[in-house]
């Protein structure tokens, strides 16, 4: 009986959230359903989407999760949007997806509502996340942590620690 | 400048005036020997693979100054057979040693035994990626063959793509003001991001595969090997093999302090011929090995600041 209730409330909540937001948003949020609490990552590239889901393991999410590609955006042609329900994303999780998603826009949802935006900041070193390309780096065929330096941000360039090469976008493969 | 328990790893870590210190004390070494200053330490060498010039000269480097050595030259002998990583085969070496040079044929694994030693870790070679002492040794014998590192014209032929003395050579020259001459067939031209960075630091260079285009404006030749271990496809290396001869008909149109340069081993790049000319420089080029690794044992030991 509770739980119903309680559920009644969250529809009217988010009947009344979607009610106040303007119509191109609506549109938007149909496409993807709305979270009560969790994070929303907007404005990825589309090229992107998979690896951003990699990079925050969300294979292994316990809440909903929701991924959208091929959205139109004003701003990037095309996008994609990914929505983790029951998790709010840390500065450093989001420094990580700036690797292959520089001008994602991360909002933290509490109760429907935007309770915080955080922006994506690229790291100037990459730890543990990305694997070198090269075979004969010393990372894949020793036990150690990979480490990269950003050489550039966008389009992202980096460069390995340990054997010195760079590596551009398409050659990111996430560990 | 204080260079004690500092690795040396990769020239990337070098800057202008670090160098210059190195070929300082290098030449203060070669001119006055210290043969008891490193007496009581111990140089550990560890060669994961095959090395002639650079293992016997940081060998005799050490006992010259009065120190001893230990150490293997083939990973066939060691625990590595057996499984250890390189992690633990260096961990156990720097309670045996004072200072550690290896050479292994993985990229990066310098970065990493410096990373397990708390003793210091020179690099003797880590697969195509950095082989500094080699550059250093390079820039002191274009300094006391030329007698200057500034403004030079400097004309690299060969394995440009593969060949990492030339990478770090055109990285350590790049203080200095040159300007490059890159002869090589176009598959093995120098890889486009050391361009990138000369064309950032506004450093002219020049592109060719042909040896004698540029061959009246170079004050120093860098002839490398087209080392066949680096092709994937031995069908490549047939192709390449042999493409550029030094020999006496092409002195007929160089300048005529042209210096020749070689790391060593050649196969047939130079003729024999050109060694008891005035532009050889390449035996003496290994020759210097001595006082510049001498200087960099010297320095990370502490002995010398």
């Amino acid at each position: 009986m509770r739980k119903n209730r309680r559920s009644r409330i969250k529809i009217k909540a988010k009947k009344a959230a979607i009610s106040s937001m303007p119509k191109e948003e609506i549109k938007k949020e149909l496409k993807i359903s709305a979270i009560d609490d969790g994070t929303v990552i907007d404005h990825i590239p589309t090229d992107g989407i998979f690896k951003v889901a990699e990079i925050l393991s969300l294979k292994n999410q316990k809440g909903i999760v929701s991924i959208a590609t091929n959205l139109q955006s004003k701003s990037i042609g095309k996008k994609g949007i990914i929505k983790v329900g029951g998790k709010s994303l840390t500065q450093s999780e989001v420094n990580k997806i700036a690797i292959v998603a520089p001008d994602a826009t991360v909002n933290i949802i509490k109760n429907y509502e935007v309770k915080e935006k955080i922006k994506v900041k690229t790291p100037d070193i990459i730890e543990n996340v990305v694997k070198c390309f090269n075979p004969v780096c010393i990372t894949n065929n020793e036990q150690v942590a990979t480490k990269f330096y950003v050489v550039r941000k966008d389009p992202i360039k980096i460069k390995c620690h340990y054997c010195e090469r760079e590596m551009g976008k398409d050659d990111i493969e996430i560990i | 400048m204080d260079f004690k328990n500092k690795d040396v790893i990769s020239i990337n870590d070098f800057s202008k005036q670090e160098l210059l210190y190195i070929l300082k004390v290098a030449g203060q070494i070669e001119q006055r020997p210290k043969n008891a200053l490193l007496r009581g330490k111990i140089l550990a060498v560890l060669f994961f693979e095959p090395s002639t010039r650079t293992r016997l000269s940081f060998t005799s480097a050490m006992n010259q100054l009065g120190g001893d050595v230990i150490g293997f030259s083939t990973a066939n002998v060691t625990s590595i057979q057996k499984g250890e990583s390189l992690w633990d085969t260096v961990k156990m070496s720097e309670r045996y040693a004072d200072v550690i040079v290896i050479r292994h044929p993985i990229e990066g694994s310098a970065r990493l035994a410096a990373e397990a030693a708390s003793v210091p870790v020179i690099n003797g070679g880590d697969g195509s990626n950095q082989h500094p002492t080699q550059t250093m040794l390079d820039l002191y014998t274009i300094q006391k063959t030329k007698g200057k590192l500034e403004n030079l014209h400097v004309g690299f032929v060969g394995d440009l793509k593969y060949g990492r003395a030339v990478h770090s050579l055109v990285i350590a020259l790049a203080h200095f003001s040159p300007t490059f001459y890159f002869i090589a067939p176009n598959e093995l031209q120098i890889p486009e991001n050391y361009l990138n960075d000369l064309f950032q630091k506004k450093i002219k260079y020049y592109k060719s595969s042909d040896l004698t285009r540029f061959s009246k404006e170079i004050d120093v030749l860098y002839v490398t090997r087209i080392q066949k271990e680096r092709f994937p496809d031995p069908l490549e290396y047939e192709k390449f093999k042999g493409v550029y001869r030094i020999d006496k008909s092409f002195l007929n149109s160089v300048k005529k302090e042209l210096k020749i340069m070689h790391p060593l081993p050649r196969v047939d790049e130079i003729d024999k011929s050109i060694d008891s000319t005035e532009h050889a420089a390449y035996f003496e080029q290994a020759a210097n090995g001595i006082p510049v690794r001498k200087a960099l044992l010297a320095l990370v030991l502490g002995k010398i600041n």
